[in-house]
C-alpha cells in the first residue's frame, strides 16, 4: 500500500509554553502589585553598573530587588551585592537568554507583596532573549555610546521589543565621538515613539530623570491593578 | 543562537501531534516564520535536521513560509506591509508606523502525515 499524506492543520506557537509561564508570572506581579523591569543589551554595555546604581539610589525610598542572568560566574550578582538589595543569579550555563520558567524557579521564597520593584538582567545579547517574554511590565533596551550608532538598525527585534531606550557611558561620548542624534533617529526608526534617556552610571548624569521614570511607571500601573486602601 | 532549542520544540511538538494521531511518520511541517520573531532562517533550517534525528521526523522537511512584518498605517487607516524590518514607516505616506499586526509568528502551522 502507497503511504498517503495528509495535511493537518496545528496552528500552535512554538514558544506557548514560555508564553504560558510569562502570563502566569505577570499576573502573579500584578496582583502583588510590584513593577518588574528587564534589562536587555550586548555584553558590556554598562547594565550591571547601570543597575547597581540604579539599586543603590532608590533603597532609600523603595523596596527593590534583582534577578541577574549570566552564563557563568556570579560575578555580577555580587557586584549588584553591594547596594545591600536581595539579588538572585541564574546561571543559565550554555543556554544564551533567560526564560520564563528561569524566573519563576528563581523567585521561590521571595514574597513579592513586599517588593515595589524587582529588576531582571537577561544575558547579555541582543538577538534571543527578543523572543522570549519573562513577564516584566517593562523592557529597557541599553546602547553603550562605545558600540555603534547604527546598532537599532542591526538589531531591530530586541529595540522593537524594548518599551525604553537607555544610552549609557555619557561621560565617555565625547571622546569617543558618538553621534547621539544619528542614534536617536536609528532607535526611532526601528521604534517610533520609544522614549530615550542618556545616563553615566559612573558620574551618576541622567539617573534622577530615569528614577522619575520608574516612579511615574509604578505609578500608571498601581492606578490599573490596585485600588489603595484608604486608612 | 537559541535556533537549536526552538527546533527541539517544534520536533517536540509534533511528535505530540503524531503521537495523538496513532504516531503517524511526519513527512513536513509548515512554520510560519514572522520578520520580526528574532529567529534566522538558515539557522533554524540546519538545527532542525540535527533536532530530528531519532525521532518520528526523522528526514522530514520544515517548509517555512517568511512574514514580512505588516502594521497599521495611523494615517491611511490601513494595514500596510513595510519595506524593511529596520524601518518603520508607512511605504505610502511615510508616517511612522508602530502598531504591528503581522511579524513576529513562530507558528506551526500545520503537518504533512504519512498513513
Amino acid at each position: 500500500m502507497i503511504p498517503q499524506t495528509r495535511l493537518v492543520e496545528v496552528r500552535q506557537n512554538v514558544l506557548k509554553q514560555n508564553d504560558i509561564v510569562a502570563r502566569e508570572l505577570r499576573q502573579r506581579f500584578h496582583d502583588a502589585g510590584v513593577c518588574v523591569v528587564s534589562l536587555v543589551s550586548s555584553p558590556g554595555s554598562g547594565k550591571t553598573a547601570f543597575l547597581e546604581k540604579t539599586l543603590t539610589m532608590m533603597r532609600p525610598n523603595y523596596h527593590v530587588a534583582a534577578l541577574v542572568g549570566d552564563l557563568a560566574t556570579d560575578n555580577d550578582a555580587a557586584r549588584l551585592a553591594r547596594s545591600r538589595a536581595p539579588v538572585r543569579q541564574i546561571t543559565t550555563g550554555t543556554l544564551c537568554h533567560l526564560e520564563a520558567a528561569m524566573v519563576r524557579t528563581a523567585l521561590v521564597g521571595w514574597e513579592l507583596d513586599q517588593l515595589d520593584f524587582l529588576f531582571i538582567e537577561n544575558v547579555g545579547n541582543l538577538v534571543c532573549p527578543a523572543s522570549y517574554d519573562v513577564g516584566e511590565d517593562l523592557r529597557l533596551v541599553l546602547l553603550s555610546v562605545t558600540e555603534g550608532e547604527d546598532k537599532p538598525l542591526k538589531y531591530p527585534t530586541i529595540f522593537n521589543t524594548s518599551d525604553l531606550a537607555v544610552l549609557t557611558k555619557m561621560d565617555l561620548a565625547e571622546a569617543v565621538e558618538f553621534d547621539i542624534a544619528a542614534a536617536h533617529s536609528n532607535i526611532q526608526r526601528v521604534r517610533p515613539g520609544m522614549p530615550v534617556l542618556r545616563v553615566s552610571s559612573k558620574s551618576g548624569a541622567g539617573m534622577d530623570e530615569w528614577l522619575q521614570f520608574l516612579a511615574s511607571a509604578r505609578k500608571s500601573r498601581l492606578g490599573h491593578s490596585t485600588v489603595e486602601q484608604a486608612f | 543562537m537559541h535556533e537549536l532549542s526552538i527546533a527541539m520544540s517544534i520536533v517536540e511538538m509534533a511528535e505530540e501531534e503524531s503521537g495523538q494521531r496513532g504516531g503517524a511518520r511526519v513527512s513536513a511541517v509548515h512554520l510560519k516564520l514572522g520578520a520580526l520573531a528574532g529567529v534566522v532562517k538558515a539557522a533554524l533550517l540546519s538545527s532542525y535536521e540535527m533536532a530530528c534525528e531519532g525521532t518520528v521526523l526523522q528526514g522530514s522537511r520544515l517548509v517555512i513560509e517568511e512574514l514580512p512584518v505588516v502594521a497599521h498605517c495611523p494615517k491611511c487607516l490601513e494595514p500596510r506591509t513595510l519595506d524593511s524590518p529596520q524601518w518603520f514607516i508607512c511605504p505610502e505616506c511615510k508616517s511612522p508606523i508602530s502598531e504591528i499586526v503581522q511579524g513576529r509568528e513562530l507558528q506551526v502551522f500545520a503537518l504533512e502525515l504519512q498513513e
